[in-house]
């Protein structure tokens, strides 16, 4: 018994739109940092469903370089997060909204 | 068993998902973000992905997720509070995201009679084909991710330090 490729695709699309959604609605800058990695996670997926329909290993390759990407943008975002918060004493992003304190 | 294997894990995937939604503490959201990226590991080994689905659980579920969790902790983050500026995200933006989420699952169901199905082991990459392909064709671009991670742990570092 085969699974359809295209559930594999529709999966992937439901992630990244559930992704936008909570980058949208949250109010809480480290969950929409979340809802980002959820999105890099659902567009991985989609690579790896086309790697495997098309027989070949370069969709996985973009994965693996995604994964060290999202890596180390993690790092620094959740640094970024971190000096934020000492500065302005607050998580949530609509008190965020100055260049310049 | 494929199918069924599939569907557990696609509804795991899609009820964390989900959940990390309507969680309003960061850290069941990212106990939840957890389950996503555990199970997303199951799906790739499904798909023949044997290298990523172990480093899908090495980096994503574990490192990555630590360290929000770490990050979470440090900064004793609470319960989210709703302002007005969801309000508009919420009439403007889930419409949006639906109109996107039909484009793209339209799209990929006028297609899917092009695309067929696929079991476990039609198409298996080993560990061993990955790194021919890396370390032969792709050398140079992985070892300037390399110099990007020094960036990155260098960024960081300068980031989070207290400043005098």
């Amino acid at each position: 018994m085969t699974v359809p490729i295209v559930w594999y695709l529709v999966l992937s699309a439901a992630l990244f739109s559930i992704g936008v959604c909570g980058f949208l609605i949250k109010r809480n800058i480290i969950t929409i940092f979340m809802s980002i990695e959820l999105m890099l996670n659902a567009v991985n997926l989609a690579f790896v469903t086309f790697a495997n329909h098309w027989h070949q290993v370069s969709g996985q390759i973009f994965v693996f370089f995604v994964m060290v990407v999202a890596a180390a943008e993690a790092a620094v975002g959740l640094a970024i997060i971190i000096s934020l918060f000492r500065s302005r004493n607050t998580l949530n992003v609509d008190q965020i909204d100055l260049m310049k304190l | 068993m494929n199918v069924a294997i599939f569907i557990l894990f696609a509804l795991l995937c899609l009820g964390g998902a989900l959940n990390l939604l309507l969680q309003r503490h960061p850290i069941n959201s990212a106990l939840s973000l957890i389950v996503v990226m555990s199970s997303l590991s199951v799906l790739y080994l499904l798909l023949g992905a044997e290298f990523l689905a172990l480093a899908q659980i090495i980096v994503y579920s574990g490192a990555i997720m630590v360290l929000f969790v770490f990050v979470i902790m440090l900064l004793n983050a609470g319960e989210e509070e709703r302002t007005h500026g969801s309000r508009a995200a919420y009439f403007a933006g889930i419409p949006g995201v639906l109109a996107l989420f039909a484009v793209l699952a339209g799209t990929f169901v006028t297609l899917r009679l092009s695309f067929g199905g696929t079991r476990l082991g039609a198409f298996l990459v080993t560990t061993g084909d990955l790194s021919r392909v890396l370390f032969r064709n792709l050398l140079l671009p992985f070892e300037v991710t390399s110099v990007l991670i020094l960036v990155a742990i260098l960024g960081a570092v300068v980031l989070a330090r207290k400043e005098h």
